[in-house]
């Protein structure tokens, strides 16, 4: 069985033995969903007392709001078996993996999808729908293949974010809620415009972590809104190739741990 | 050429110390104080395909580590390592297709699952093909009596049936080479004979190598050959089960039931005192010094003897004596 088929066919079983559990599924994706439904009612207050917010419209905004959600609800969803690794690395369960003739990423690709992020995505998903619909520009082909793209592009890189927190587990098994700066962090931080943070922040998520290039830029071309930064349209079409790029560093990354754990035994 | 060859393997872990307390803990993100310890130091065997070999030694003497090196998920500092012509961690997807490894403490199977679908995910990610599959499949099945189980989930599973389950699903894809680690461990009775008949049997009818390290030394009795002692990362003995019994002379163990479970005990020459346990006492003496009708005829005269009774020293106190030994050199 070549690896894509593995990889579905390991997340099925894992998506089997949520189901086993139901009554737990259900209130933990109920719960999920309440949680990010707050958080959205936030950013509609904000704009119920201000209007707009340096010149950005609620929908653009929801258009944000939108993509980063769908995006982390899909990488966070499928991402979860990286979650385990330093949990298995202390217990040793990790060595079973390392005893099957498959590659490590893929098996630890495949331990986990979480059926209660579909509260978040579907959050995600209305935002996106009500924003695109309510700025009027349209459903061709064209958007909804570059929708497409952009959704890749930024799953990519939370997927990224989520290797590389577990490959620090292969150096240190110290607590690892820093890294959570970077995912949730991420994702408050690209539900707004990137045109209204300062400077340095925004180059902490352009160059480190490139989330203005897989959220921020695509989406100005998305909702046909020139940049207040100044960056050119075809920039903005293939700013999403930045996310598959940060994915493969992490997994690059993740093979030197690897390569670290087996020779140094813990 | 041997199955396996292990010439002068060497491992050295480095464990970070941590001081105790709060302070400790800061102190720790900062500056850690690390000590080195030898896990292996200078380890050589040969092992031929088809032996059974047990691989015994007391807690951190080195045999996990020496298993991890062989199966191809830890990179020795030094030393050669080969394993039917494979260096194992250099090719590690290739080694480890054609091994099997059961640890006795923890399961490989899908907890939530079916024991049979656990069966049927090794089947892909091990890519056997399914006739191959399904042949080894109906023969663990057969051996290991499995029919009833297949559909039970894991989490249901008494140990010893698990135990079972996990043996069949290290054996799915045709191994030479099987590694055990504890088997038998927290068995009852009855699942220890069935897990030993099994080894048994695979390692005639399909000369299957299996390198068991445990502590049951019934199980070392009643399956191997052979027995390797490790004790602080170096092989103490390398032999037969009769071979190392003899490396205490023909040592018989005396087990005495006194009259007076109080009564104090003189050392009596010629013997080492095992153990005591109320009326109890159990002393190890070598019938070339001391023959066993001059001794008892000793202690019956000087103690009220209600029972007493001589046998071969158990391979337990052999070994114990062994650690014992190494420890105070």
């Amino acid at each position: 069985m070549n690896d894509a088929r593995l990889l579905v066919r390991l997340l099925g079983v894992s998506m089997r033995s949520q189901l086993q559990y139901r009554a737990s599924m259900v209130m933990q994706s109920v719960g999920h969903l309440l949680v990010t439904g707050i958080e959205f009612l936030g950013v509609w207050a904000l704009f119920a007392r201000f209007g707009q917010l340096d010149g950005w419209t609620l929908a653009e905004v929801a258009v944000f709001y939108g993509v980063v959600n769908v995006s982390f609800a899909l990488a966070d969803a499928g991402g979860r078996g990286f979650d385990q690794v330093a949990a298995r690395i202390k217990q040793g369960d990790f060595d079973r993996l390392l005893l099957r003739p498959r590659s490590t990423a893929l098996q630890v690709a495949g331990l986990e999808l979480t059926l209660k992020r579909i509260g978040r995505l579907s959050q995600g998903l209305a935002g996106l729908i009500w924003g695109l619909s309510a700025l009027g520009v349209g459903w061709g082909p064209g958007r909804v293949a570059l929708l497409a793209w952009i959704v890749v592009g930024a799953t990519s890189m939370f997927y990224g974010l989520m290797v590389v927190q577990a490959t620090i587990a292969f150096w240190t098994t110290e607590s690892l809620e820093l890294m959570n700066v970077l995912t949730y962090g991420g994702v408050e931080t690209a539900q707004y415009p990137m045109s209204v943070y300062r400077r340095w922040f925004r180059r902490v998520f352009t160059y480190v972590v490139p989330l203005a290039c897989v959220c921020y830029l695509p989406v100005l071309a998305l909702i046909e809104r020139p940049d207040p930064l100044g960056a050119p349209l075809w920039a903005q079409r293939v700013a999403p190739a930045a996310g598959l790029v940060f994915l493969a560093g992490a997994l690059a990354l993740w093979r030197g741990g690897v390569r670290r754990y087996t020779s140094t035994g813990s | 050429m041997a199955q396996i060859e292990v010439e002068q393997l060497v491992k050295t872990y480095a464990v970070s110390e941590r001081r105790p307390g709060l302070w400790g803990a800061v102190q720790g993100l900062v500056r850690r104080r690390q000590r080195r310890v030898k896990a292996l130091d200078g380890v050589s065997f040969e092992i031929g395909r088809g032996e059974l070999v047990a691989y015994i030694g007391p807690n951190g003497a080195g045999k996990s580590t020496t298993v991890k090196v062989l199966s191809g998920i830890l990179v020795p500092d030094g030393g050669r390592c080969v394993v039917e012509g494979r260096v194992p961690w250099e090719e590690r997807i290739a080694h480890v297709a054609q091994i099997g490894v059961v640890f006795g403490q923890r399961t490989q199977l899908w907890w939530d699952l079916p024991v049979v679908d656990s069966f049927e995910l090794l089947r892909d990610i091990y890519r056997v093909e399914p006739p191959r599959w399904r042949r080894n499949l109906d023969e663990l099945v057969a051996l290991l009596d499995l029919e009833p189980l297949l559909d039970v989930p894991v989490r249901q599973l008494s140990l010893g049936q698990r135990m079972r389950c996990d043996l069949a699903a290290a054996l799915l894809h045709g191994p030479s080479l099987l590694f055990l680690d504890e088997p038998t461990i927290g068995l009852d009775a009855v699942s220890k004979l069935a897990v030993r008949a099994f080894i048994q049997r695979l390692n005639r009818e399909r000369q299957v190598t299996v390198i068991l390290t445990t502590h049951d030394m019934d199980d070392i009795e009643a399956l191997c050959d052979r027995v390797m002692v490790i004790a602080r990362g170096q092989i103490l003995c390398d032999g037969s089960l009769e071979a190392l019994r003899t490396r205490f002379g023909h040592q018989r163990r005396l087990t005495l039931e006194l009259a007076d479970p109080h009564a104090p005990l003189v050392p009596e020459p010629g013997t080492a005192l095992l153990g005591r346990e109320g009326a109890r006492v159990s002393l190890a003496f070598d019938p070339a010094e001391v023959t066993a009708a001059e001794l008892i005829g000793r202690l019956g005269a000087r103690y009220a003897v209600r029972d007493l009774w001589v046998e071969e020293l158990p391979i337990e106190e052999v070994v114990a004596r062994l650690y014992d030994e190494e420890a105070a050199a």
